[in-house]
């Protein structure tokens, strides 16, 4: 240090520097607002996505159910061979007791009322219990989708009748049910518990929710060891050289690569090379367990790194092997990162959509899958297949669908917190 | 620790050491180093260092920082092997025995010369978990009481059982620094190691706390041979019976720590030991 750099006066009160520390203060001022606004607009949009998935879709979660009043004569259903019984001609009289003016062709309208299926539903609840034969059962069975929309306000009345899927007169016959106290609109479980339909009133989540589940349980038994592993040897054992640093790249490169082209990976090598079934969840948690292993390895090798050096110094030091050092000290301490980081892979897994297109996962399928290797639908699947279909019913059950992923999606999430909160340990 | 390995050990150490300086007559010598160099890829850190460390006794490695002391260290139990791009030649010989050959085993080497780290290193686990992990590992103790036996025991020589032993299931990362440090040389000598290397273990310390880690150092030399690399001259001139002066990775002068704060011979140990550089 010299003398002439301790002569410079420096006057703390010149007008000069009171401008220029204003302008400092101004540009931390700006920062902030800055920050504030982008979240604003982030918390805004989202606010937007979910109140109007929320305003199409709350009206999927009730559905307009018509309670009516089945006799269930041994002329048509036999105590010894129920599912052969003629349960068309059970539900055509009791619709036809409600309404004993209503003759000729006019009963096919009359008949619309109810779902398509209302004849299997009649069925199975004779099915679960015997006993009704031969008296009068009283179930309430969903309205058709023309019907529930009626009631739920979708289809205007004051349309001119041939613009409306609905009638005059079974406007009518539904106000006098409506009028008897036979319609109600409880909650729909039927979203939860039904798998997909062809009748918007009967379609639900079930198959996809329990194909979802599959895919996501097969993605986590592979992806979790295997990125684990493949974290560990990187991050531990690698010797640092230049095949090393290949393969980090690529691992790198890899998270980034869209998952469509997983999906065609999948696509060629599970279904057509190995000959695996399409639709399978076992092959979708495959593509998605290929998609979410790059992110699984770059946040274990993260939370790898973050294990300070001094705890595998002490390990070491002690004469704890490698193998020791590992398991004992650093990966416990990585834990909780490694957990939070596979659940949001998991979590981005269960929303991503193209992969499992391309294996078959958007098939029309009735029920539930009963394993891994029956096709399946997934949720985000299910959701791209009713927004593809024209009834209107739909259009709130693609809604509906969102709300139940993203409900999936923000638990996820919250079991990522806190399982974060919960482990992680100070050092 | 291995008894057979150990026996196997000592059979071996009859070699006589040549004693380096004629007015010190130490009768054992437990550490002997020749020609040691470690280079950090092209960088040479440490040049051709030889020196002996005797036994039941502290040797403290003084120099200013960067002067390759805590590398020289590290050698004694082989830690430059978890650094990917460090290389060690030359010969460590520990009671006769070379080191770095291929059958000796890092794991039992690093449970004969334990290491206390310049700053306090408990796992994040309790204070009796800490200490019991050595035993653990080594397999030590036979019995749950053994271990017991083995806890209370290394927190005793270590000083530290009166202040813990009612709270052995707390974590150990809620001591003070000075407790840490000293549940940390528990953690060292309860695999009863016969070397115990110390890497500046006051330099994270307040002074009250220094100078129980300094009582608790004289005490260890009973039984065990010490060396500590410090910073502090004070420190060293203290504790240590023998001193090592580090410059620029060369070994500059060793031998007694009294005629070297005293009578050094080399102009350099002088400078430094008066405060001109470092």
């Amino acid at each position: 240090m010299t003398d002439s750099t301790m002569t410079v006066a420096v006057d703390w009160t010149s007008e000069q520097g009171a401008a220029r520390r204003r302008r400092r203060h101004a540009a931390d001022r700006r920062l902030r607002a800055y920050g504030i606004g982008a979240i604003s607009l982030a918390i805004g949009l989202l606010a937007i996505l979910i109140i109007t998935l929320a305003a199409t879709g709350y009206k999927a979660f009730v559905q307009t159910m018509v309670e009516v009043d089945f006799t269930i004569s041994a002329d048509l259903v036999k105590a010894d061979d129920i599912p052969a019984g003629n349960f068309r001609a059970v539900v055509a009289n009791a619709m036809s007791k409600l309404f004993p003016e209503v003759e000729g062709r006019e009963t096919r309208e009359l008949k619309q009322i109810l779902t398509n299926n209302t004849r299997f539903i009649v069925r199975d609840a004779v099915i679960a219990d015997p006993s009704v034969i031969g008296g009068t059962m009283t179930l309430r069975v969903p309205a058709s989708d023309p019907f529930d929309q009626l009631n739920k306000r979708e289809i205007s009345r004051d349309l001119p009748e041939d613009q409306r899927r609905v009638n005059d007169r079974q406007i009518t016959w539904f106000d006098k049910l409506d009028a008897e106290g036979r319609i109600s609109t409880p909650f729909n479980w039927g979203l939860f518990f039904n798998a997909d339909s062809r009748f918007p009133e009967l379609a639900g989540l079930a198959g996809a929710i329990v194909g979802s589940f599959y895919a996501l349980l097969v993605c986590f038994l592979i992806s979790f060891p295997v990125g684990i592993a493949a974290a560990v040897y990187l991050e531990e054992f690698a010797p640092k050289n230049r095949l090393t640093d290949l393969i980090e790249v690529n691992i790198n490169n890899l998270a980034a690569v869209p998952s469509v082209v997983f999906g065609l990976l999948g696509l060629a090598v599970f279904l057509n090379f190995f000959g695996l079934p399409r639709s399978a969840p076992l092959v979708g948690g495959m593509v998605l367990a290929l998609m979410t292993l790059p992110t699984i390895i770059i946040v274990t090798r993260a939370a790898l790194k973050s294990v300070p050096p001094s705890i595998r110094e002490a390990a070491l030091g002690m004469g704890a092997s490698k193998h020791q050092t590992i398991t004992h000290h650093v990966l416990p301490l990585a834990l909780p990162g490694i957990l939070t980081g596979t659940i949001i892979g998991l979590a981005q897994a269960l929303g991503e959509t193209a992969p499992l297109l391309l294996i078959g996962m958007n098939a029309f399928i009735t029920s539930p899958p009963g394993g891994l290797m029956e096709a399946s639908t997934a949720l985000p699947t299910q959701v791209f297949i009713w927004a593809d279909s024209p009834e209107r019913g739909f259009v709130a059950r693609t809604s509906a669908g969102i709300l139940v992923l993203l409900g999936f999606l923000i638990v996820m999430n919250a079991i990522a917190i806190f399982l974060r909160q919960r482990l992680e340990r100070t050092w | 620790m291995n008894d057979t390995a150990m026996s196997a050990l000592a059979t071996e150490a009859t070699n006589p050491q040549t004693v380096r300086t004629p007015d010190e007559h130490p009768t054992n010598f437990k550490i002997g180093a020749n020609d040691v160099s470690v280079f950090y890829g092209n960088k040479q850190a440490l040049f051709d260092v030889s020196i002996d460390i005797p036994e039941r006794a502290v040797t403290a490695f003084i120099g200013p920082s960067g002067c390759g002391k805590s590398t020289f260290l590290r050698c004694f139990n082989r830690m430059n092997d978890t650094i990917d791009i460090a290389r060690v030649t030359g010969r460590i010989e520990i009671d006769g025995r070379e080191i770095n050959e291929s059958d000796i085993d890092v794991v039992e080497l690093r449970a004969r010369v334990g290491m206390v780290f310049q700053k306090p290193n408990p796992f994040p686990k309790s204070i009796f978990e800490n200490v019991a992990y050595g035993p653990r590992i080594h397999g030590i103790a036979s019995s749950k009481s053994e271990l017991d036996d083995i806890v209370i025991s290394s927190l005793e020589r270590a000083g530290l059982a009166s202040e813990v032993k009612d709270r052995l299931a707390e974590p150990g990362t809620g001591l003070s620094g000075g407790q840490q440090q000293r549940l940390c040389i528990a953690r060292a000598i309860a695999v009863n190691p016969e070397v115990i290397l110390m890497d500046e273990p006051c330099s994270a310390l307040d002074p009250i706390a220094t100078a129980r880690i300094e009582e608790l150092i004289d005490e260890l030399r009973q039984n065990y041979t010490i060396v500590i690399v410090t910073h502090s001259m004070q420190q060293a001139a203290r504790v240590s019976q023998r001193t090592a002066m580090f410059h620029l990775g060369y070994l500059v002068e060793e031998g007694p720590t009294d005629q070297m704060f005293t009578n050094p011979r080399e102009k350099r140990t002088q400078d430094y030991i008066t405060g001109r550089f470092g």
